[in-house]
């Protein structure tokens, strides 16, 4: 068998067969090697990415706001610290016991508990779980000295946002709160910044100026396993803070406005009349914004929502009233301005005025006797300007109204909550109510009542033109990028140009014809403030260093009937809701004059008992700041 | 074993181990160095459970090589009738009291050891039929009774590794089957023939085909289908090669396994974190390795006096890189997934104990490659 040709034929046939495969294997196994070679080196790229995109996921931590200054650099909403106790079940040894150490130390509530139970179920093992957003420090020490018990138990630092002047600035800044669905997906910049915890503004100029202040997020890299579980960080990579905002307001006075507002629902306004720049804008009651940062108790909120006087509303931007008396400088400034009247035009008042059968009584009884513009503007007299405006007519008026601003709104673009109020005239009354317009309607339009409606800032504003000498301006609250000093507003305007600092351009906005009529009306209004019988006299300041001239207004809020002008009742005898508005318009020093206000008193009585000496205690101060705001010119140039 | 050849009885100890196949020695030993290091990795950088187990087999299966190379090749060809129906039983035995894992039925316990009987088939079938061609004139190669004979041989045992269901094994059985038949002369156009009715029989072949089975082929075809579900094994085997690059991460650098997204890292996935932390260049120099063994395996049957040697050690070789083509097809994504180890470097001890007795019978062909079989 060994020697058979069989048995060596059978070797040649396994080993030409071995041949076969053996040049087969050498192909297949260049193949795998080809294969390799496509993915470690052609695709390396490709696969290394995939490779890192697997291991390197990014925690996006919240970015810290700008802050939000006066113009004295004063922070009115900055950024705390605040101690925060977060649990990571992971490493949680005995989840119930922890719950009840924890429920001790901080007296959390069963509800609480029973959401810290809710969120455990939900979320991943290794992530953590926020038991307080905002521990108090002693609790945060309490906490920490009991840590060795509390196993997964994790204090964090973290930053929160910051009203430190609590309820001062509220209708300015508004606040920030977590966002909801809708507001994340209508914004671009927060639907890239979004992290859980993280608060946008909700309100004022916190949401106005939220792509400004909203800053951007750190990001912290970290190599987690296949099961998303974090194994160490590999970066952080620090965020921005959002751009600081400096506001042209000063703390001083907006707290001090509130003092004089205290309890009482207001308004008070106070503008620079040059730049416009807003001094104070503070509407009575406030709220503590810091209160919306971790969530307001149901409790608390119900107590701002139910006040009832109206907290939630922005009285200086959304808060319509009539304006009362204080629209007769307009009313006469019309009149000069198209010759219906002069200096020595009189009017003889006798207590009211006939007109088609229908009695207009002025505010005194009595009657003024024979007034002239000075004198009917320093008592207020209202015969004198029911016939001035019959003279005027009221489509006149409107004119020289909205040229002072009167129904439009006045900072517009910064507050969606602005109204801009109404200055009637006969088309507006015949396309909006289809009535003819009744020349009855005119003359209680020229004493503030009727359909005429404005809101503190407009007559803020107006006072602020007539002050300057006549001269349209741009109010602003945000100190912006191409400040105008106050030197260059006043010489500018005297000089008859205004400098607009958005076009960086001179325009003409005289808003006379004749400077002498603005004079006029100046001169009124400081006899109305300094003159005896004039109707704010007794709030008048007699050192020429504030000296300042003003007007009256009180505004009914329901007509007075027969009877009631018979009783004349006094203030507390009347039911609240049915007591007067009472107005203040007011600008200083009379020489050389720089700032003008405009208060309100929802439901104060008169404007010269409730509202003007307000405006005494707070001329004061405002002047006596002129000097330090007049120093702080290092203006930080910020873009909006 | 000295009864058994009287012939050779003045070769000595001494002589035999001097006539060991040093080449070969040295080569299986560095795969094993590099798979305890491999396995020291998927550890994660620590001695752990599968890094002291598989350095523990080595350190029972390499001794025993030697000792199985000690043999003469003439008592492995007696024995081998005898070894394929031991096998065979214990197939048999595990398919009705086997230990069930993971949906099959493949292993038994033997004390210190959890035994798969189909891996051991592995070498017994090549066994069976080299002893068989070994045996069988020429002029009967063809022969409706042999051909009969040799395919029930091949298809018993994989209808049962089918059954446990165990894919992989089975087709590495038949292949390694098959290839004894090529190697004895059955005639080509009988392969052209089962080749082709084997791809017209295809579809409904697949039809018979478990879900999950299915799943891996429509898997493989298309991995982005179910990327986190059945594709997900394939996607992160290749993100794990590819991103190796040309010098790898570097060892214990694989980011792939360490931060476990390699699904079967220390089984049959062993060569993707291999190719992660040691590149291409590792890669084909793995290759390299395995060729020289296959080359040796070769080169020894080529010098084997006796058919039973030659047979066995070229078929022998001819499955060794049949598992490592399977394997590395599977892990590069040019085949759907079946389970099938990397000889040596895979963790698994049944797989390792079959492969060091095919290289101890291999040695012992060497050693004994002037021995004539009658």
């Amino acid at each position: 068998m060994i020697k058979s040709n069989s048995g060596i034929r059978k070797t040649d046939v396994i080993n030409r067969r071995m041949f076969i495969i053996g040049a087969a294997k050498v192909v297949v196994f260049a193949g795998i090697v080809a294969r390799l070679f496509s993915l470690q080196i052609n695709e390396n790229k490709k696969y290394l990415t995939l490779s890192d995109k697997n291991r390197i996921r990014e925690w996006k931590l919240p970015p810290t706001r700008g802050n939000i200054v006066d113009y004295f650099g004063n922070v009115i909403a900055g950024n705390l610290k605040v101690y925060q106790l977060h649990i990571i079940p992971e490493q949680v040894e005995n989840f119930n016991y922890l719950l009840v150490r924890l429920k001790n130390l901080l007296n959390l509530s069963d509800k609480k508990i029973a959401r810290i139970n809710k969120l455990k179920a939900e979320l991943k093992p290794w992530d953590s779980i926020i038991v307080s957003e905002n521990l108090s420090w002693s609790q945060f020490v309490k906490i920490n000295n009991y840590l060795y018990d509390l196993v997964g138990v994790k204090p964090v630092m973290t930053i929160s946002r910051n009203y430190p002047f609590n309820d001062v600035y509220t209708h300015v800044l508004g606040y920030v709160s977590q966002p909801n669905e809708k507001e994340i997906l209508n914004n671009q910049i927060i639907q890239e910044r979004f992290v859980p915890g993280m608060k946008i503004g909700k309100l004022g100029l916190e949401k106005r100026l939220e792509n400004h202040l909203i800053g951007t997020n750190a990001i912290q890299r970290y190599e987690v396993n296949a099961y998303g579980k974090r194994i160490n960080q590999l970066e952080h990579q620090k965020g921005q803070q959002g751009s600081k905002i400096r506001l042209t307001v000063d703390t001083e006075i907006q707290k001090a406005c509130r003092e004089l507002l205290n309890e009482k629902a207001g308004s008070i306004s106070v503008m620079d009349i040059y730049t416009g720049d807003i001094i104070a804008m503070y509407s009575s009651p406030s709220y503590d914004p810091n209160l919306f940062l971790f969530g307001i108790s149901q409790d608390e909120w119900q107590l701002i929502r139910n006040n009832p006087l109206k907290p939630l509303i922005n009285k200086t931007l959304s808060g319509l009233y009539s304006p009362g008396s204080t629209i007769k400088p307009i009313v006469a400034l019309s009149a000069l301005e198209n010759n219906v009247i002069d200096t020595k035009f009189k009017v003889k008042c006798t207590g009211k005025m006939e007109l088609y059968g229908q009695t207009f009584h002025c505010w005194k009884e009595k009657g003024h006797g024979w007034v002239s513009l000075k004198n009917a503007m320093k008592q207020s007299c209202d015969t004198y300007f029911y016939e001035v405006s019959r003279l005027l007519g009221v489509d006149r008026l409107n004119i020289t109204a909205e040229k002072f601003g009167l129904g439009k709104k006045v900072l517009g673009e910064y507050f969606d909550n602005e109204k801009k109020g109404l200055f009637p005239n006969t088309k507006w009354k015949k396309n909006n109510l289809g009535r003819g317009w009744v020349l009855g309607e005119t003359l209680i339009t020229g004493i503030g009542q009727g359909y005429i409606q404005s809101t503190p800032l407009q007559l803020c504003m107006m006072t602020a033109q007539i002050a300057n000498g006549g001269y349209a301006i741009k109010p602003k609250i945000i100190v912006d990028s191409n400040p105008i000093s106050y030197e260059d507003a006043k010489q500018s305007m005297e000089s008859g140009l205004l400098f607009d600092s958005n076009s960086d351009s001179l325009l003409d906005k005289k808003l006379f014809k004749n400077k002498k009529n603005i004079k006029i009306v100046q001169e009124s209004m400081f006899a109305s403030t300094n003159e005896r019988f004039g109707t704010s006299y007794k709030s008048r300041i007699d050192d020429p260093k504030y000296q300042f001239a003003g007007k009256t207004g009180t505004a009914q809020v329901k007509k007075i009937s027969k009877r009631e002008r018979e009783l004349d009742l006094e203030l507390e005898q009347i039911p609240y809701k049915d007591r007067d508005h009472a107005l203040y318009v007011a600008y200083g020093p009379y020489v050389n004059p720089r700032y003008a206000l405009s208060i309100i008193i929802e439901h104060g009585g008169s404007g010269s008992k409730a509202a003007a000496p307000i405006a005494k205690k707070l001329f004061k101060l405002i002047i006596d700041r002129h000097e330090l705001r007049n120093k702080q010119s290092n203006f930080e140039r910020i873009t909006i | 074993m000295f009864q058994h050849d009287r012939l050779n009885s003045e070769i000595t100890l001494l002589q035999k181990i001097k006539n060991l196949d040093y080449t070969l020695l040295i080569s299986v030993t560095l795969l094993s160095v590099i798979s305890v290091l491999v396995m020291y990795s998927t550890d994660g950088g620590e001695i752990l459970f599968h890094t002291k187990n598989h350095f523990l087999k080595l350190a029972v299966f390499f001794p025993l090589m030697i000792f199985v190379a000690l043999f003469n090749i003439k008592f492995w060809h007696n024995f081998s009738y005898i070894i394929y129906f031991i096998v065979m039983l214990l197939l048999i035995y595990v398919s009705f009291f086997g230990i069930k894992a993971s949906g099959s039925q493949r292993w038994m316990d033997v004390y210190f050891f959890v035994l798969q009987p189909s891996e051991l088939m592995k070498i017994a079938i090549i066994m069976c039929l080299a002893k068989y061609y070994h045996r069988l004139k020429v002029e009967n190669v063809n022969s409706f009774t042999s051909i009969t004979i040799v395919l029930s041989v091949i298809i018993i045992p994989t209808i049962f590794v089918v059954s446990q269901p165990d894919l992989g094994t089975s087709i590495l059985i038949a292949l390694s089957g098959l290839i004894i038949l090529w190697l004895g002369g059955v005639k080509i156009k009988y392969f052209i023939y089962s080749f082709i009715t084997f791809l017209i029989s295809l579809p409904f072949i697949i039809s018979f085909l478990k879900p999950y089975q299915k799943l891996r082929i429509l898997t493989f075809l298309d991995p982005d289908r179910d990327p986190l579900g059945a594709g997900y094994q394939i996607i992160q085997s290749k993100i794990a090669i590819g991103s190796g690059g040309l010098d790898g991460k570097g060892f214990l650098k694989g980011t792939q396994s360490y931060l476990d997204f390699l699904p079967e890292k220390h089984t049959d996935f062993i060569f993707t974190l291999f190719s992660e932390e040691f590149g291409f260049v590792g890669s084909v120099g793995l290759l390299i390795l395995y060729s020289i063994i296959i080359f040796r395996i070769i080169r020894i049957g080529s010098i084997s006096r006796s058919n039973f040697a030659r047979l066995f050690c070229f078929g022998y070789a001819f499955a060794i890189f049949i598992y490592i083509v399977v394997n590395l097809s599977m892990v590069l994504g040019l085949l759907p997934i079946v389970g099938s180890p990397l000889p040596i470097m895979s963790y698994g001890g049944s797989s390792m104990l079959a492969t060091m007795i095919g290289f101890g019978i291999v040695l012992s062909a060497k050693i004994n490659h002037k021995q004539m079989i009658a």
